[in-house]
Order: C-alpha cells, then sequence, then structure tokens
C-alpha cells in the first residue's frame, strides 16, 4: 500500500469506527430506553450509524484490497488497531449521559460532514452528503433532550450536569490536530478537525445555556489519543463481546 | 408514586396522520405518547415513517378529537342514500345530447 | 342484567354476524370490552418482553449486516408492543394501567420469552419458529371484531414478514456452513421447537374461555388448528433446512394429509407461564429497570413541558 492509500484507509477507519463504536453503544438500549417511543427513536439513530460505519468501513475495505471485507474490519482487529475518539467508547451510562454524549457528537459530526461533502474523494463526499440527512435529523433529537433533561426537574438537572461533566473532558480530543488529516486536507480529501472547534464551541455553549448547563474549564493539554489506537478498558470489553461469535468460529460465514 | 402522578407517566396520547404525496389527504396512521408538540412530530416520524417515504406528518392530541358515536349514525347517515337526487345519475339529458362539460 | 343491555347485545351481536367492526366508541358488552383488554395487553407485553431475549444478541451478532437487521427488528418489536396498547387504550384502559399489571405480575406474557437464548443460532430459530407462530396467529386475528386491534395487527403483519425471512435466512446460512454452525442449528432448534408449539396455548379441550371469543370473533380459529397449520408448514421447512425434528413420534397421518406429533409437555408450559421458566425473573427484571430506572427522564420531560406552558401563559 502507498502512503497516500494507507492515509486515505487510516482516515476512513477513523471516520468507520467513530460510527461503529457509536452505533453498538446506543444499540445496547434497545429494550431498555424510558418509554417506547423513545426505545424505537434511540434505535433508529443507531442503525443509522451502524449504516454510516458500513459505508466508511466498506471504502476502506475497499481501498484495502486483497479481498479484505468490511466485517473483517469490524471483526477482525484488535482494540489498538480501532481509531474511534474516545468519547464513543465509555459506557452509556444513564439517559442523560447517552444524550449528552449524542448532542456533543452530533454536532461535531455535523459539522465534519458538512465540509467532507466537498472532499475530492468521491466515497468520502458521498457518503457524507447522504449521512448529513441523517445527523441533522440526530441533532435535533438530542438537542431537544438536552433542553428537557437540562431545565427540567431537580433530578434531571443534576443528573445532566454530572454526564456533562463527565464528558465534557473528552471533548477536547474531538479537535486534536492530527497527521493524516493535515495531510489529506492539503489534497483535499479530508478536514482538519481542530477548525471546526471554534463554531461547535459556539453552537454547543449556547444551547447548554439555554438548558441552564454549565460548562467546565477544559485545560487545553489533551493526552487522549483514541486516533492513534490507544484506549481506554471500555473498548477492549465492547470489543470481546461484539467479536465474539466471529472469533470463536474462524472462516465461518454467517 | 400517586395514583394521580402515575396517571400521566406516560405522557399525553396523540393521533398522527401522514401525508404519502403531495396532494393527497393525510391518512390516519396511529397514535403515540409524547410530552410535547416536537417530541410528537419526532415520534411519529421514528415511529410510523420507518419503512415508506412520507410527504408530510400531523400530529395532533387525541383528547383534542371530537367524534361521533354509532349512536349518532342513524340521524347522522341514515337516510343519505335516499337522496339520490344529490348524484349526476339521478337526472336525464335530452336525447342527443352530449354531456362534455367536464372534460 | 338490564332488559336495555339485552337489547344493545343482541344488535351488538347482530353486527358481528353481518362481518360489521366494532370501533372505540360503539356500544360492547362489558365482557367482550375486558376481554379485549386482556387479550389485547397480553399481546403487547409478549412484543415488550420478546425484545429481551433477542436485545440480548444485537451486541454479539456476527455481521455489520445482520447487527443492523437485528437492531431493526426488536425495534419494530417496541413499535408492535407500542400499536397494541394503543389499541388497547381505546377500550378505556391506560398504557399505565396496563404497565402496573405486568409489573406487578399480574399480567400474562407469551411463555416463550422466558426461555433463555444461548447461541446465535437462536436468533434465526426465534425468526423463523416464534415469529413464524405469531404470524400465524396474527393473520387470522387481523380478521377479528374489534376494528383497533385489527387495523394494528395488519400493520404488524406486514412488518413481521421481515422478522421471519431474516430468521430463515440465519438459519439457512448456518446449515449450510460448516460442521459447527450446522450443530450449533440443529442443538437451537432442538430447544426452540417445542416451546414453540406451546405457543398456541392449550389444547382446544382444555380451553375454557374458547366458545365465547370464537362467538365474538376475538379469537378466529382454535388453538389445535392454528398449532397443526404452523406444523404442516415448518415440518416441511424443516426438511429443506436439513433439520431435524425433536420428536420421535412425529408421523403423517395419511388419512387427515397432516403430520401428527408426540404430546407436549403441559407441566413444563404451566411451570413456564406460573413464573418458573429460566428466565422470568430476569425479563420482568429488565421491564422494571428500564420503566421505574429511567421514570426521572418521563417525568423531566412532563415538567420541562408544563414550564414552557405556563411562561407562555404569564
Amino acid at each position: 500500500m502507498n502512503l497516500k492509500n494507507k492515509n486515505v484507509v487510516d482516515y476512513l477507519l477513523q471516520l468507520g469506527d467513530d460510527r461503529l463504536i457509536l452505533g453498538h453503544r446506543l444499540s445496547e438500549w434497545c429494550g431498555h430506553a424510558p418509554i417506547l417511543e423513545e426505545d424505537i427513536a434511540l434505535a433508529n439513530i443507531a442503525q443509522d450509524c451502524l449504516g454510516q460505519a458500513t459505508f466508511f468501513l466498506n471504502a476502506a475495505a475497499e481501498e484495502i484490497g486483497n479481498g479484505k471485507t468490511t466485517d473483517d474490519l469490524a471483526y477482525l482487529r484488535n482494540p489498538n488497531q480501532f481509531k474511534n475518539l474516545l468519547i464513543m467508547e465509555l459506557p452509556k451510562g444513564d439517559f442523560a449521559f447517552t444524550i449528552f454524549r449524542q448532542f456533543l457528537v452530533d454536532n461535531y459530526t455535523f459539522l465534519l460532514y458538512q465540509q467532507l461533502q466537498n472532499s475530492k474523494h468521491n466515497q468520502i463526499a458521498n457518503i457524507a452528503q447522504k449521512s448529513l440527512k441523517e445527523v441533522k435529523y440526530h441533532l435535533r433529537h438530542s438537542s431537544e433532550w438536552v433542553l428537557r433533561l437540562g431545565d427540567g426537574t431537580e433530578i434531571s438537572h443534576e443528573k445532566s450536569q454530572n454526564a456533562l461533566n463527565e464528558l465534557w473532558a473528552y471533548t477536547n480530543e474531538l479537535f486534536n490536530e492530527n497527521e493524516i488529516e493535515k495531510k489529506l486536507a492539503e489534497e483535499n480529501i479530508a478536514i482538519e478537525s481542530f477548525k471546526l472547534k471554534n463554531e461547535w464551541l459556539d453552537k454547543v455553549t449556547q444551547h447548554l445555556k439555554t438548558a441552564t448547563l454549565k460548562i467546565l474549564e477544559n485545560k487545553e493539554e489533551n493526552i487522549f489519543n483514541g486516533r492513534s489506537g490507544k484506549h481506554t478498558e471500555h473498548l477492549d470489553h465492547l470489543l470481546s463481546e461484539m467479536q465474539i461469535v466471529v472469533r470463536a468460529y474462524p472462516g465461518a460465514k454467517w | 408514586m400517586t395514583a394521580e402522578e402515575n396517571k400521566n407517566d406516560q405522557w399525553e396520547l396523540w393521533e398522527v396522520f401522514l401525508q404519502g404525496k403531495t396532494g393527497e389527504a393525510h391518512i390516519h396512521a396511529g397514535s403515540l405518547r409524547a410530552a410535547d408538540k416536537e417530541m410528537a412530530l419526532q415520534n411519529a416520524r421514528d415511529v410510523y415513517s420507518r419503512r415508506e417515504k412520507f410527504e408530510n406528518i400531523w400530529v395532533v392530541k387525541s383528547k383534542d378529537i371530537i367524534a361521533s358515536t354509532q349512536k349518532d349514525n342513524d340521524s347522522f347517515f341514515g337516510t343519505v342514500e335516499d337522496k339520490i337526487y344529490r348524484h349526476p345519475q339521478f337526472y336525464k339529458l335530452p336525447d342527443g345530447m352530449k354531456n362534455e362539460f367536464k372534460k | 342484567m338490564p332488559e336495555n343491555n339485552i337489547v344493545l347485545e343482541k344488535e351488538f351481536e347482530k353486527r358481528l354476524i353481518q362481518q360489521e367492526k366494532i370501533e372505540p366508541r360503539d356500544w360492547m358488552p362489558e365482557k367482550y370490552r375486558n376481554q379485549l383488554i386482556r387479550l389485547i395487553s397480553q399481546h403487547a407485553h409478549s412484543e415488550i418482553i420478546g425484545m429481551l431475549p433477542e436485545g440480548n444478541w444485537i451486541t454479539r451478532a456476527p455481521s455489520l449486516r445482520r447487527k443492523i437487521a437485528l437492531l431493526a427488528k426488536v425495534q419494530d418489536e417496541a413499535g408492535h408492543g407500542l400499536y397494541l396498547y394503543c389499541a388497547a387504550e381505546t377500550l378505556g384502559t391506560t398504557r399505565e394501567e396496563m404497565f402496573d399489571q405486568l409489573h406487578e405480575g399480574k399480567a400474562k406474557y407469551s411463555s416463550i420469552f422466558n426461555y433463555p437464548t444461548l447461541t446465535w443460532a437462536d436468533i434465526g430459530m426465534i425468526g423463523w419458529l416464534v415469529d413464524g407462530a405469531a404470524i400465524i396467529n396474527q393473520t387470522t386475528m387481523a380478521r377479528c371484531s374489534y376494528g383497533p386491534y385489527s387495523r394494528s395487527l395488519l400493520r404488524i403483519c406486514k412488518e413481521e414478514n421481515f422478522h421471519k425471512i431474516q430468521g430463515m435466512e440465519i438459519v439457512g446460512v448456518l446449515c449450510s456452513g460448516t460442521k459447527e454452525q450446522r450443530e450449533m442449528a440443529q442443538e437451537s432448534f432442538n430447544r426452540w421447537w417445542w416451546p414453540t408449539l406451546m405457543m398456541f396455548g392449550p389444547h382446544d379441550s382444555n380451553s375454557p374461555n374458547s366458545g365465547e371469543l370464537l362467538k365474538w370473533k376475538i379469537k378466529m380459529k382454535s388453538n389445535d388448528e392454528l398449532r397443526q397449520r404452523f406444523i404442516d408448514i415448518t415440518v416441511e421447512q424443516a426438511k429443506v433446512f436439513g433439520l431435524e425434528i425433536p420428536d420421535p413420534n412425529l408421523n403423517y397421518n395419511q388419512k387427515t394429509g397432516k403430520w401428527d406429533t408426540g404430546e407436549i409437555n403441559w407441566e413444563e408450559f404451566y411451570n413456564v407461564i406460573n413464573g418458573n421458566g429460566l428466565c422470568n425473573k430476569e425479563r420482568l427484571g429488565a421491564r422494571k429497570n428500564a420503566h421505574f430506572g429511567n421514570s426521572w427522564v418521563r417525568d423531566a420531560a412532563t415538567t420541562y413541558e408544563n414550564k414552557k406552558n405556563n411562561l407562555k401563559a404569564a
């Protein structure tokens, strides 16, 4: 694989892994949501995420060639080969944690895909364009819930603030500078996510304020780097569960 | 939880009407629970439009629907079929006259 | 019974004979209403409890395609529960009341969901057998006399077809897979065959309410009739898969043209119905957790809406 190709593959894995791991976490709600209607809503969003993951990983598999399949990438990589952001892999927590994670990530993904629609890489542009429609809805869903939970009861406010505080520490990582993004941005294939930070921060801050919530000061230094395969223990557990059937029967088709 | 609190534990009941294409009437799809208007609309989208493309959604609180009952049927509709003079078939055109306005 | 009611009931039965549907605001005998509430709410509970054994495998589904499909399927079950609770609500009960009954252990749901899902093959078997049985039940029930129930069943049947086919696809792939996969399928089939036959309920001779339910068209065919139809269809399908029916007494009856089976273990059936299945406590526990553990979420939404309305009013 030449270097350009390898960078494109890595970038597609970043994009795909983010959606795969988030979709997996969301799917854990199925059957356990606060009300039937919300069970259905969360399952819709999870399906969208997993669908997007499939598109990105499929594109990565095509770039890699050699008969590598989308499912090989999802089911036969080790945790240190996954490139998702850490915020995606954190356990689902309570409903507030799930909603606030969605809200923070939806805002990020929205801005990201908006830019990626113009990628010179056809598949990335197409997937981004298609997925943006879904992400717009996700953002609408999570934004409404942020208001209801943040400005609802005392209990929901407290749970919201706690969730936000915990998640906030993981938001710097969304905007890390990253060599692959930088190189691919020069060719107009990727965009450098740190450039999205200001707009993201504005939007998120304003909405959280409306929801009567406070944002903690974030230290600027950031030691998290899921993009390079350094993950929490949570991802290991998530993947052992996700991959168990495939790993137990090597070579079998499902 | 008191019985009174429990009563609205699952939020309000709403009715969902979907329009398949522009120009078509909205058709009742079913009901759902939601705490507010925006949620009712989103839930309608999530619950009732998972397999088909629609043009438009209406949601309305079930309690705001006024319905007739079977008891009303006789006095409402009982003799309507007798009133054949409300249909064009009741009338005869002179011989040789063509009914062309409809075109 | 007041004389008035006797007249009304005669008229009501006349409507049924004329194939009319009964709608929520129409007069109906109290017993008809109560039987329907019981029936529809049991059905609704079965749908949402039924999410759990399959939901158990969403995180372990062995390909992305299977994962999304299973998620969509279990999501449908939530939808089916929802349609049915709404249908029952038109009879004057509320979702809150029905949930209370379920959580307090007073309401029943299909005993099949108290069995554990132990291997990936179980997901295929549930789609093929459990959804197959449900489809047989529901397509006949879709012609029932109560409008809202009939309408929700029509919607459910349309969606349920995908459930069965995705299950059969899973079983098909396993049965044409490796030796281990074929064994996984057979082992799973052995566990699900009998409980699926039990889904149709006790024998007709042992089903006390049947007569009245049939007369009122809130039951369209007898338990044994439906079960037999399921058996005849499924035995042939099992042959195509190359699966062996775990019943030494299975025998094609030349006279009737139907498959005779051995006797169902009714002791097991009543045991599971009465709460002693492998997963009864776990299933109900999971439902209660979702409900009570998240009541603060529902409160928050209500409170937020009230706040907004008060602001508008002020």
